[in-house]
Parts: structure tokens; C-alpha cells; sequence
């Protein structure tokens, strides 16, 4: 299985999902954000957290239109997967790839601690590995992480069962405490919370690096099938 | 042509900076501030050479990047 972790100026978090990824039996290839195109047969690709671009003018904002963009949501429309963490999951709703916005925390300070989450589905690739319901531990370390979205956005977003991830306490202000929330075709992920920091369980816990297994485990079987 | 872009949270959308801002101006002692809302100032330097194709130059810009139109609006003004 092959990935592709892309690299913007102010990405600090790309080594350490390259890492994780590397765990789970991934083929990682950093790609810097002025290509044009991902490596052939790349299966998912990775947007790490970090400040791209200093964070100026939004979260996000000016990553969401460099080049290598036209080719992640190109990968995406055919099927592709990918996920978006922290930054990456900023990244992925200015480009429209995901629905919402993320705002400044509700108490506008800078948040760096465990956060206690819900499994809401096990419905995806990704939460494969886990129970729906399962209370699992992730590092958070955001300043804007508050989601919001219209009315029509959130009810639809229950109703396909598309919140993967909730805060199992009030973090940072999330509309219906959304940690993470999935495409609708279920094959894009963006969450808050780090999974690839908690990918070892000397540095940090391991609920990270279950989910990267689960999501391992089901590209495997699906390119065996396919 | 100058243009001077305003982006503002929609209405409705919970502004915890501005919230934060109305509570440091009443702990000041300004009464009688109804509500603060914080949002940004932008001015563009335009190769335009007239008022409405500047705008709708500036208008493309905040579809493209300045603005965030899930939770932001955006009003373009042409100053000179």
C-alpha cells in the first residue's frame, strides 16, 4: 500500500505521521505541496497538522490552493483516501473536499492535552479497528478547532452517520462535540486530534496506531478483492 | 484602483474573539456595548484600469481565497 504524506511550508506533524503510516505497513513518500501530481498508485494520501503557511489569512486557507491540491482532489473524486489531521483537517475543508469550518477554540486559548473521544462509527476504513461507542485517549494540540456547520450540514451529517470521532467532553466548542467527520463516501477522514502522535505506547498511548492498522488492514484486503 | 475588502463572520456564527473583546471593554468600564464583533480589513493594490472591473476583479478574489464563505461575509469597496 502506498501514501503520500504532503509537506507544506510550517508542516511540523508530516514526519511523525510518515512514521505511523511506515508502522502500519504503508510505503511513504513525502511530497512537497509545488507538485502537480501524486506518486502512481498511491492509495492514501496523508495531510499532516503543523501551521502551513504561518496559518495567515485562515487556517489552512493558502494551502488549500497550492499546486499539489487540483491532484489530492482529483485522487479523492476517484476514490481515493485520505486524511487530514489537525492543519490537514483545516487544509481539507478549505478546499471543499469536507464540509464546515473550523473556528477559533471557545475559550480562545491554544489547546495541548489528552482529549477523551467517542468512537461514533466504526463504519469506515479508518475506525475499522474499533467499536462504535469505544472511548479511546488522543492528544489535541489546536488553537482553532471549534467546528462549525449550517444546520443542514450537521443533520446530514448525523443521519449518514458521517461524525467519526466525538470530544467525550466539551474540548474546544464543536458544534455536537465533532472531533472528526468523514466524506460522504467514507474514504476522507479530517480530525482534530492526533492519532500519529499516540502510534506508540512508549510515547504517548496506542489508539493512534490502531487506527492507522485498521485503516492498513482494509486497503489490504480491498486491493486483494479488487 | 485601490479596493478595500471587509470579511465579517456571517451573522449567526458565534464569534468568541469579539465576545472576548466585549468583555474586556466592560471590564473597563464601558457600559451600554451591545455586542463586538471582530473581523478583517483588506486592501488591494489593482492593475484595473476602472471601478468595475476592479470590483469584480476583488469580488473573484474573495470567492477564490480572502473570504471563507461557509462562515464569512465580504463586502468590496473601491476607495480610489
Amino acid at each position: 500500500m502506498r501514501a503520500a504524506v504532503v509537506v507544506f511550508p510550517g508542516s511540523n506533524c508530516d514526519r511523525d505521521l510518515a512514521v505511523a503510516l511506515r508502522a502500519a505497513g504503508f510505503d511513504v513518500t513525502p511530497i512537497w505541496h509545488k507538485e502537480t501530481d501524486l506518486p502512481p498508485g498511491t492509495d492514501l494520501v496523508g495531510v499532516p497538522g503543523g501551521f502551513s503557511f504561518g496559518d495567515y489569512l485562515r487556517c489552512g486557507a493558502i494551502a488549500a490552493r497550492a499546486p499539489i491540491v487540483p491532484a489530492l482532489a482529483a485522487h479523492v473524486k476517484s476514490g481515493g483516501y485520505a486524511i487530514g489531521i489537525c492543519n490537514g483537517f483545516q487544509i481539507l475543508l478549505e478546499t471543499g473536499l469536507l464540509p464546515g469550518a473550523l473556528m477559533r477554540n471557545a475559550r480562545l486559548k491554544f489547546i495541548c492535552r489528552d482529549a477523551p473521544l467517542q468512537v461514533a462509527t466504526a463504519q469506515c476504513a479508518f475506525t475499522s479497528a474499533f467499536a462504535a461507542g469505544e472511548a479511546i485517549s488522543l492528544p489535541v494540540a489546536h488553537h482553532d478547532g471549534n467546528y462549525r456547520a449550517d444546520p443542514e450540514t450537521l443533520t446530514a451529517l448525523r443521519a449518514e452517520d458521517r461524525i467519526a470521532f466525538a470530544y467525550a467532553e466539551d474540548v474546544n466548542g464543536s458544534a455536537e462535540g465533532i472531533a472528526g467527520i468523514l466524506s460522504a463516501n467514507r474514504r476522507v477522514l479530517g480530525l482534530m486530534p492526533h492519532p500519529e502522535r499516540a502510534a506508540d505506547p512508549a510515547l504517548g498511548g496506542a489508539d493512534g496506531a490502531r487506527l492507522f492498522a485498521g485503516l492498513a488492514s482494509e486497503l489490504a484486503a480491498e486491493t486483494a478483492t479488487a | 484602483m485601490k479596493a478595500r475588502i471587509e470579511v465579517m463572520l456571517k451573522d449567526g456564527v458565534l464569534d468568541p474573539q469579539g465576545e472576548a473583546v466585549a468583555r474586556a471593554l466592560g471590564s473597563l468600564g464601558f457600559e451600554g456595548v451591545g455586542g463586538v464583533r471582530q473581523g478583517k480589513l483588506i486592501e488591494l493594490d489593482l492593475a484595473a484600469g476602472d471601478a468595475e472591473a476592479a470590483r469584480a476583479e476583488a469580488r473573484r478574489m474573495c470567492e477564490a481565497l480572502l473570504a471563507n464563505t461557509v462562515i464569512e461575509t465580504y463586502r468590496v469597496e473601491i476607495v480610489e
